[in-house]
């Protein structure tokens, strides 16, 4: 658990750089009720405590601060949440998932509940990167693609390429993470609210 | 405010825009007091640099004084400072390498796609250059969001003077950092390719790390005199076989390091993937590279290679059996500008550098389209372009 890796791999390479096979079936072997077809997997290297940045991330509140598509995220109790999501035209979707799996300073891991309208599961590792270079951080996560005005909103949600989405997301929680704040060419303040929409 | 925007190929212009305002904490805003042409705006200029759009702020050489301050800068008001072209978070493990050119986290996060296509890693942010490189906005203009003012920006000391120490911010730790890369041993002859300032900062740095004789290589005569008033020795190009000549003036020997300043000379990275193709497929492109062919040619056995000259694609003929067999060392990249800031600074301020005598213009920053046109248009009289906003129309030097 928390390495990214399956048994099934003969190889230490992740299974995100595979050229072949069911990539997706040998990620949900790493999740509790594994929910969605699609994976999206991405590690980053974070120059601060792994202990630092699962606290920041466990707060799950907090995630908006660095996914730009997420609203808002509701704590309902008993390690349930409500995910609000930015679909176009101003509309939003949200859906409830459970964090199935968490060990502090090591990793978290969610399901959404059945029927939620973009069925999804997901987990991130906190690693100690080597060299004392600070934590890796893996995101994996699994989705379904839906169609229609949800999928609109699922390509909002993943800029239509979800790897790139979760790839600038990492970098964002890397940037904040590493300085304090998220870097922007916005020289006004309207120009961030835009940039932000 | 007022600043210099782009609007297209050829056409800049000094307009109307948005104040601007502190937006994160460790930012800083700046009243600009000087602010140059860089010769790598001139690429800007003539439509050569793709992700441009219209309205962009160019600049990335400059200074001022500091007017407001976030909550984390540790800069102060009324404080005067020297701004790294070169946008760096001091955080990261690149930057606690002092790489700051290769910084993880100057860039906007949806900004660094590009780069990481093109180049297997996104670098840092710089100011006025084009939305690959951040689309943050230059210093050509009254006043400026400095990002990260807490580890970029230099404090000058009180009195002196803006023309002293503004190409800290960019050609004068450019041209330190590629004679330092040239690994210079006392007794060693260098030679420079190119003697626009980053060249001529070149050939003062590597004699004061101990070169005995720089040799200096151009076709602006203009230029080559400036070479000679530092003592290099000089060959113009255009009346002289480049390799012969370096050959017979180390009597067979070669150089012992040589150092290419020429490249497209601009800050951007991706320039030449298009602009090598036009080049090669109208066979002008062996212009592009021949310097840094040359050099390599030209070098001793065992020497070094330095690679100021930005290249940002591919390039045709490469000598690589010539690097190899001769066993050079080659090195390059995008100046750590915070890096050598506070050493160069000490350096001019003992008297040891002089910048002053690169800037042939200064103009007020609403006659900065004129500027262009003229640095555009005449580049052997024109070295360097100092634009002063606040300055009337009527006055220049």
């Amino acid at each position: 658990m928390g390495t990214g890796l399956t048994e099934t791999q003969k190889t230490d390479t992740p299974i995100t750089a595979s050229k072949h096979g069911d990539v997706a079936r040998e990620a949900s072997l790493s999740l509790v009720e594994p929910k969605g077809d699609t994976l999206v997997a991405k590690t980053v290297t974070i120059n601060r405590p792994r202990e630092e940045l699962y606290d920041y991330w466990r707060n799950l509140e907090r995630l908006p601060s660095f996914m730009e598509n997420i609203e808002r995220v509701e704590a309902l109790g008993e390690k349930r949440y409500r995910w609000v999501v930015k679909a176009p035209a101003g509309h939003m979707v949200e859906w409830v998932a459970l964090v199935t799996e968490e060990k502090a300073g090591e990793y978290i891991a969610w399901t959404a509940d059945e029927g939620a309208e973009i069925a999804n599961s997901g987990r991130v590792d906190f690693r100690d990167a080597p060299g004392g270079r600070g934590t890796w951080v893996t995101a994996t996560i699994l989705y379904d693609p839906p169609a229609g005005i949800i999928g609109k909103a699922v390509a909002k949600l993943f800029q239509r390429e979800p790897a790139i989405q979760v790839r600038r997301d990492l970098r964002r929680f890397k940037q904040l993470m590493e300085t304090g704040e998220v870097a922007t060419a916005a020289w006004t303040k309207a120009q961030l609210a835009e940039e932000n929409d | 405010m007022r600043a210099l925007t782009w609007h297209g190929k050829h056409d800049v212009r000094v307009d109307s825009v948005a104040d601007p305002e502190i937006i994160n904490p460790r930012d800083a805003i700046i009243r600009v007091t000087s602010t140059a042409i860089c010769g790598s705006d001139l690429h800007l200029y003539d439509g050569y640099i793709p992700t441009m759009k219209a309205g962009d702020i160019l600049g990335h050489e400059f200074m001022g004084e500091v007017v407001e301050t976030g909550s984390k800068s540790t800069l102060e008001k009324g404080q005067r400072v020297v701004v790294p072209f070169t946008i760096a978070c001091g955080a990261c493990f690149h930057c606690s390498k002092h790489q700051y050119s290769a910084c993880d986290n100057g860039l906007p996060a949806d900004n660094q796609d590009i780069a990481q296509a093109a180049y297997g890693h996104p670098m840092a942010g710089l100011f006025g250059y084009s939305h690959m490189t951040g689309g943050y906005a230059g210093g050509q203009a009254e006043y400026v969001r400095i990002p990260f003012s807490d580890v970029g920006p230099i404090v000058v000391p009180e009195g002196v003077e803006d023309d002293k120490v503004l190409f800290l911010s960019d050609i004068l730790p450019t041209g330190w950092q590629a004679a330092e890369y040239a690994q210079i041993e006392p007794g060693d002859t260098v030679a420079v390719w190119g003697c626009g300032p980053v060249g001529l900062f070149a050939v003062q740095s590597a004699f004061l790390m101990g070169a005995e004789r720089v040799i200096a290589i151009d076709h602006f005569p203009h230029r080559l005199e400036l070479a000679r008033r530092f003592g290099a020795e000089t060959i113009n190009f255009e009346e002289t076989k480049t390799y012969d000549a370096l050959l017979e003036m180390t009597g067979g020997i070669g150089p012992d390091a040589c150092i290419d300043a020429v490249g497209l000379e601009a800050h951007g990275f991706f320039a030449d993937n298009i602009w090598d193709q036009i080049k090669v497929s109208t066979f002008t492109g062996t212009d592009r590279t021949h310097s840094i062919r040359q050099a390599i040619l030209a070098c001793r056995k065992g020497g070094r290679v330095s690679m100021p000259a930005v290249y940002g694609g591919f390039v045709d003929k490469f000598p690589l059996g010539a690097f190899m067999e001769k066993g050079l060392t080659l090195k390059t990249g995008q100046t750590h500008v915070q890096h050598y800031m506070p050493a160069l600074l000490n350096a001019i301020m003992e008297g040891k550098i002089d910048t002053t005598f690169l800037i042939s213009h200064h103009m007020p920053l609403e006659k900065a389209a004129e500027g262009y046109k003229l640095f555009h248009d005449k580049q052997d009289e024109v070295t360097k372009i100092v634009l002063k906003p606040g300055w009337d129309l009527t006055e220049a030097a």
